[in-house]
């Protein structure tokens, strides 16, 4: 307890969104196990949390270190289908190691992708890294479109816009095919699995933050030049963070993928990209908690905006107008600081009277 | 005004001269024959400098003389067009900013350029960075590496911090400092990657008299306790005549005299250059 009292109050945020998550966690479990919760919202459990990783994995380098990546979906894709073949091939390993060693390989498999693409791109000041991230997640997505992987006894099969090539022999199963999208999947990923990997990941962008690491991350973000003189490589750094991203990503993608039988490339297109975005600038660039917060609303919303039927999305643009107003709004932020003071004060208070 | 008494400069390889005490030590930074040009425009030309292990050097001139400029090349933001820069005793031939503060040179700016929404402490411990010795996974996992060297950083901060009298400051945000205070947290940022040669750029820019006054003696104080050497720009002549040890004045890109203060304050190219030539 005395280390918390003492914590700064990066750790003190820290700490908030750890709450969060497990307040988050212990009521969406209860619902399920007193069977309290529609089958709509406790089918969009697993991708809430999925879209939480990837919220809180894109502010790492929107936030954090200051670049702006359009293509979040594309390393959540390559984890995914990575995640798919590796499950596949797996067999029947016992359930909680395939998980896992399925969402280490595709979160390994996303970081080599994002490794590749930062070291042209980071090199350079300014938008570049934008325009490139855009253009690798249509890649990624066309690049799946013609992708065709098979398993026999023999082992994987890769083959290229001809399902014929894969050369399997008859009794071979057919894991992507190509514009289908993964088929057959075993759904492993449970909502604990997937809190725990959010809550991993959360502990490590914090303590990667409040550390020389993160520091030099934002030193970089805030002035690029006085970085430079005081002896830290841009290039470096921004590789880490952005690395350390599409790794996250490529694991959300793993815990998203194996939630469903199937799953199509399309699913991760420029749209995935931009509502991840949408979570990250909503939620403020570089608080975590509000992108936390942000993903797991944006996600259920379209679902309780149901009955507005046509209207769905129109109400949806209107709730994120007004939430963008309402929190960019000073006098309004002034009011609400003060309320939060005089509450505390009064809790303050009605303490000493004891 | 405290003033440093009159040194004697002697020569080092012409045409170069360093202050007495520093004679038989090696130079810290000896940049020959250096000029860089942008497009057809020669900015600087011919610029020659030695500078001894703990000199106070001053660099003045009119607006546009070119000594930003000459800082952005002896810190490689620019690549000369010409010339050497030797830092002690290493060619600096196509290396980086980065690789050059790791050789010694730290550097404040003219037009401030802290990280703003970091707190002052923070932005001390990102000087100390090269310092601070865990890696980005002790950091991550919160070894025992991390805590004890997190420790160690931040009492080397405040102590920096305290030269200035800054430490009860440590936890506000950099662009909440006071204008002077802000520019006092830059030296201290520049000081903690532990230079050899630190460059100030218009350190009493914005300073009262009697903060200037300040500056000069925790200056003098910086070069005496870390025994590093001092490259200044400066408009203010009382700071620059108060501690500089020798004085390189520069017009439109070129040297126009070397020396002494006094040597300086008497040459007539020096006053011409400020004031212009009288005429009728």
């Amino acid at each position: 307890m005395n280390m918390i009292k003492n914590a700064s109050s990066a750790s003190k945020k820290a700490f908030l969104n750890y709450g969060i998550v497990i307040v988050f966690f212990i009521v969406f479990q209860t619902l399920v196990s007193t069977g309290n919760i529609t089958s709509a919202l406790k089918g969009q459990l697993i991708p809430i949390v999925c879209y939480m990783i990837m919220a809180v994995s894109l502010n790492l380098v929107v936030g954090i270190s200051g670049e702006l990546s359009l293509g979040h979906a594309g390393f959540m894709s390559v984890g995914a289908f990575t995640a798919v073949i590796v499950s596949s091939a797996m067999g029947d390993a016992a359930n909680p190691a395939k998980l896992v060693v399925s969402m280490i390989v595709g979160a390994g498999v996303a970081a080599i992708a994002g490794f590749l693409i930062g070291i042209p791109v980071l090199r350079l000041n300014g938008d570049y890294l934008a325009i490139v991230t855009l253009a690798f997640g249509e890649i990624i997505k066309n690049i799946l479109n013609c992708l065709y992987v098979g398993i026999d006894e023999k082992g994987v099969h890769f083959a290229f816009n001809n399902p014929d090539a894969l050369g399997m022999n008859p009794l071979g199963k057919v894991v992507i095919n190509g514009p289908m999208g993964a088929v057959g999947i075993s759904k492993i990923a449970t909502f604990p699995a997937a809190v725990i990997l959010l809550m991993i990941i959360l502990i490590v962008i914090q303590n990667l933050v409040n550390s020389r690491t993160g520091r030099a991350i934002m030193a970089i973000r805030d002035n690029r030049i006085a970085a430079e003189s005081m002896g830290l490589s841009p290039m470096k750094y921004k590789m880490l963070a952005f690395t350390v991203s599409a790794s996250m990503a490529g694991a959300a993608g793993a815990v998203y993928a194996l939630n469903y039988s199937t799953l199509v490339p399309k699913k991760f297109d420029f749209n995935t990209s931009i509502l991840v975005l949408v979570f990250v600038v909503l939620g403020g660039i570089g608080n975590m908690t509000g992108s936390l917060i942000a993903a797991g609303v944006l996600v259920v919303l379209p679902e309780l905006l149901r009955k507005f039927s046509d209207y769905r999305m129109l109400v949806y643009a209107i709730v994120l107008i007004l939430v963008m107003l309402v929190t960019n709004n000073e006098k309004l932020k002034g009011r609400i600081d003060t309320f939060f003071k005089k509450f505390r004060m009064n809790i303050a208070k009605g303490g000493r009277k004891k | 005004m405290s003033k440093s008494p009159e040194v004697k400069l002697v020569n080092v390889p012409s045409p170069n001269f360093v202050p007495e005490k520093d004679a038989d030590k090696p130079l810290v930074l000896e940049a020959a024959h250096l000029g860089i040009d942008f497009g057809g425009l020669v900015a600087v030309d011919e610029f020659n400098i030695g500078i001894g292990a703990t000199e106070i050097c001053g660099l003045i001139g009119p607006n546009g003389a070119g000594k930003t400029t000459i800082f952005n090349l002896l810190t490689k933001v620019y690549e000369p067009t010409r010339g050497t820069i030797m830092l002690g005793g290493k060619d600096t031939h196509n290396m980086t900013p980065v690789q050059v503060n790791q050789m010694g040179i730290a550097r404040t700016f003219q037009n401030i350029r802290l990280f703003d929404k970091l707190s002052v402490e923070e932005n001390v411990k990102i000087g100390l960075h090269n310092h601070i010795g865990y890696h980005t996974l002790s950091g991550v996992f919160r070894l025992p590496s991390y805590w004890k060297e997190e420790k160690k950083s931040h009492e080397r901060a405040l102590e920096l911090l305290d030269i200035f009298g800054m430490a009860d400051l440590a936890n506000v945000t950099a662009d909440s400092l006071p204008y002077g205070a802000q520019r006092r947290l830059e030296i201290v940022r520049a000081l903690a990657t532990g230079p050899k040669l630190l460059l100030l750029d218009e350190p009493a820019a914005g300073m009262n008299p009697s903060e200037t006054e300040e500056l000069m003696n925790n200056i003098r104080k910086i070069r005496d306790e870390f025994q590093i050497a001092v490259l200044l720009i400066e408009h203010d002549m009382n700071l620059v005549m108060g501690i500089c040890e020798s004085i390189v004045v520069l017009n439109f890109g070129r040297i126009i005299a070397k020396g002494t203060p006094s040597q300086i304050q008497g040459n007539p190219q020096v006053i011409e250059a400020y004031l212009g030539t009288h005429r009728g």
